[in-house]
């Protein structure tokens, strides 16, 4: 096939449309532009002739991506339009083993599940505003810790390379060793935390329960933003390294502080990579699943359960795949409208992300 | 690059435990599992592989790759078929199999808790053991009755064959018995209790308990179910009632729980830090280790000999009144793994020789031996290997004081939700709070809404 061609149109074409836009922006042509017009017209003529190429031009882009959007439309979108449309069957055990022949049972899924005086409606309710309190909790303090350290690393500090990458171990560890890790050390008989606490300091008499009970929620905050702040460590500081120094210095001419520089440059200068850093951490960690799976095992105590693990329990604990799919419907369109309004509202616009 | 890479790869992650529920059944598109009985089989011409699904009956999953191995060896050099192995730990067995189940794309052969059968039999995914599937491994006949039992629900065809036998009892550990002078281990509940709060002691004075007299997996889901069931029998109430419907609130069984957990709460001789216990094997653990005195399990054996660990022995299990009879005389459930095939291999012939194997008088008395559980065919019985004192009173406990568990498709939901219940009250146990009869009947009557 002949790529060359092709290949050189549309630069020419380009610059035909730009060139007619500046000389419209100009008003009145001069004769020399007009012949210059003419000359141009008639290669715009010829580009018309290989419109023919032009069309297989315009398709090529997509062809390009076709894979892509395959994968995309086996891995995800299929699923989650098989998820919706399970939340609407009575999937159980009987039915398991041939569940595209499972019955449907119109919104009775979602009527057990989201029923906030049922037995399964009000412990969805409680695990959701459970998970928005720990995404707020955990992003916040991972957003905090990052931000510091990326701050700190910034400038010149002395072993600034071994800092930055001891900060990024726990993202470099897999979910499940870290979590594992976390889970020995707050065991209560002899994990080291209660060592700590009672033999070494003797801050406390007794060893207290740190995955059971009210205490498990905070160990899930805790895992989850030493588990995460490294991300967030990592995009702010690849962030804070485009802001030219010597903005810094005429603020610093000017008698501003350093936490008045933070707010009044720092802040504003790198506030799309935060905004968009924010939304996936957000996403993340309100979906967790591997953290409480590896502390806690299939069942989360009652005191600490999330929304994915909730999920996860009624699905395969209690084989209640229906309930479990009407569940993940709701949470679905929760996360889409919470992230349609956060990028309308928060996220820069197309413009801004070119300046 | 590699950066990128890991962020792909988290977000992957995440997205997929949201789906989670949703991308497993997804992958079932393609299997279209009608449920015809395979009953011609040919068990004598058989080739290619299969793949087996073992459930972790030693102290470790390595441990079970190296018995297991041996067996299959002779199996592959009989027949040569290959055998894939993969041992599976407890805890993420039955999730395995019913993702297996909905995407149609599992092991061949595989190894069930037998407590799980009906359930699995209603999936309708398990080959039928009828007519020439069932000659092939010899019969019904050979099969001892009450394990045989246990292959699926009442009245329909099992799906699944018994391999192990198990039952609980009660462990302890004599060296600690001996220095404080007790003799005998005890007979009823009443006399249990004394003589664990007798070895709940303090033994160093340093002003905190250090020996217990009893140890407990308090957030073992299983275990705790196997309590409410046999606890619940001994105070005459069952799990279900007569119509097959869930009745967790009896006062049987009420009872029961509230003796259960008050060995953590008012007796005081179960260790609170019991509560945070996955599995069994690491409360026989506080036994080999003099931590606690008494324990009770159904094969101990592999853990207390991993740790060179003999200072021990097995009694029946303590009922409320020693004469008691009936229901109120059950000491364990009948207890055990079943072996099942499933019904979409393509290798169903294969799968069907590979069971018979298994159940073969040779290999039953080799691997029972190596799992220190019971055979389930009625010839080994009077195998020499089988007369030491702990498998005599097994194959007892078994005869005499063992119920099956509640037959019905929804059993396995049952043994979540009270286990969970009964793990959620010694937590509350463990972290100071008290529990009172009503609670008990409170955390279970939430079980039973959530049926």
């Amino acid at each position: 096939m002949p790529v060359e061609p092709k290949v050189k149109e549309p630069p020419e074409r380009e610059r035909s449309v730009d060139d007619a836009a500046s000389a419209r922006h100009n008003g009145k042509l001069t004769p020399s532009e007009r012949n210059q017009r003419r000359a141009q017209a008639k290669v715009a003529g010829q580009v018309v002739q290989t419109a023919g190429a032009g069309r297989r031009d315009r398709l090529f882009p997509y062809a390009l991506i076709a894979p892509a959007s395959v994968m995309e439309l086996l891995i995800h979108i299929i699923p989650m339009a098989l998820g919706v449309y399970i939340a609407f069957l009575g999937l159980n055990q009987f039915t398991i083993g041939n569940w595209l022949q499972a019955p449907f049972v119109g919104l009775e899924n979602f009527v057990t599940g989201l029923d906030p005086d049922g037995p399964i409606g009000s412990q969805f309710y409680a695990a959701l505003l459970r998970t928005v309190v720990y995404t707020l909790i955990s992003v916040g303090a991972a957003w905090a810790l990052g931000m510091f350290a990326a701050v700190l690393l910034t400038s010149k500090v002395k072993g600034r390379g071994f800092l930055r990458t001891l900060f990024l171990t726990p993202y470099a560890l897999p979910q499940y060793v870290g979590a594992i890790a976390w889970a020995f050390m707050f065991n209560q008989r002899d994990g080291v935390i209660n060592r700590i606490l009672v033999q070494d300091l003797g801050i406390l008499d007794e060893g207290p329960f740190w995955l059971l009970g009210g205490n498990a929620f905070w160990v899930t905050v805790v895992v989850t933003v030493w588990q995460f702040w490294p991300f967030a460590f990592l995009m702010l500081l690849a962030a804070l390294q485009n802001i030219p120094d010597d903005v810094y210095e005429a603020a610093a001419l000017d008698g501003a502080s350093l936490w008045k520089q933070f707010t009044t440059i720092t802040l504003p200068m790198i506030r799309q990579a935060n905004v968009v850093m924010l939304l996936i951490l957000s996403l993340w960690i309100f979906n967790q699943f591997n953290i409480p799976y590896v502390l806690f095992g299939p069942a989360s105590p009652p005191e600490a359960t999330l929304i994915s693990p909730l999920i996860y329990e009624q699905s395969f604990n209690y084989w209640n795949f229906g309930v479990g799919g009407a569940m993940s419907v709701l949470l679905l369109v929760a996360l889409v409208i919470a992230s349609a309004f956060y990028i309308k509202l928060v996220m820069p616009k197309g413009k801004a992300l070119h300046d | 690059m590699a950066t990128t890479d890991r962020l792909a790869a988290r977000g992957g992650t995440v997205r997929r435990v949201t789906t989670l529920p949703l991308a497993v059944l997804a992958a079932g598109t393609l299997a279209a599992c009608g449920s015809s009985p395979a009953e011609d089989v040919d068990t004598e011409n058989i080739s290619g592989s299969i793949t087996y699904w073992a459930s972790n009956q030693g102290d470790s999953v390595t441990e079970d790759e190296q018995v297991l191995s041996e067996t299959i060896e002779r199996f592959t050099e009989e027949t040569g078929v290959e055998v894939e192995l993969e041992v599976i730990p407890w805890n993420d067995l039955q999730n395995r199999i019913l993702t297996a189940v909905s995407s149609g794309d599992g092991p061949d052969v595989l190894n069930i808790g037998n407590t799980w059968a009906a359930s699995m039999q209603a999936t309708g995914a398990f080959l039928e053991w009828e007519g020439e599937v069932l000659e092939a491994i010899g019969g019904e006949e050979r099969f001892i009755g009450s394990s045989w039992a246990t292959g699926g629900a009442e009245g329909e065809t099992p799906t699944s064959v018994p391999l192990y036998a198990l039952s609980y009892s009660l462990y302890y550990n004599t060296e600690i018995f001996e220095e404080n002078g007790i003799e005998e281990p005890p007979g009823t509940w009443e006399e249990f209790v004394d003589v664990a709060q007798e070895l709940t002691q303090d033994t160093d004075d340093d002003g905190s308990i250090d020996q217990w007299g009893f140890t407990l997996a308090g957030a073992s889901i299983s275990n705790n179910a196997h309590a409410a069931f046999i606890r619940g029998l001994q105070h005459g109430g069952e799990l279900y009632d007569e119509d097959g419907e869930p009745d967790f609130t009896n006062d049987a069984v009420v009872a029961g729980v509230e003796e259960w957990v008050q060995l953590m709460g008012e007796d005081g001789v179960v260790s609170p830090s019991d509560a945070e216990l996955v599995n069994g094997a690491e409360s026989v653990e506080q036994v080999a280790s003099g931590q606690a005195a008494m324990v009770f399990d159904q094969a101990p054996g592999n853990v207390f000999s991993n740790r060179d660990f003999d200072g021990y022995a097995a009694a029946e299990m303590p009922m409320l009144d020693v004469d008691a009879t009936g229901l109120e005389a059950t000491q364990s459930h009948v207890a055990g793994i079943n072996i099942s095939v499933f019904e979409n291999s393509d290798n169903i012939d294969a799968a069907v020789a590979f069971v018979a194997h298994m159940t073969s008088d040779e290999e039953l008395t080799y691997l029972n031996q190596e799992f220190t559980a019971l055979p389930v065919v009625s010839d080994l019985y009077e195998d020499e290997a089988f007369q030491s004192e702990e498998i005599q009173l097994k194959q007892q406990i078994l005869e005499d004081h063992a119920q099956p568990m509640p037959l019905y498709p929804s059993e396995s939901q049952m043994e979540t939700v009270v286990g969970t219940a009964i793990r959620d009250l010694l937590a509350d146990v463990a972290q100071g709070g008290e529990v009172t009869e009503d609670d008990v009947r409170e955390a279970l009557a939430t079980a039973e809404s959530q049926m």
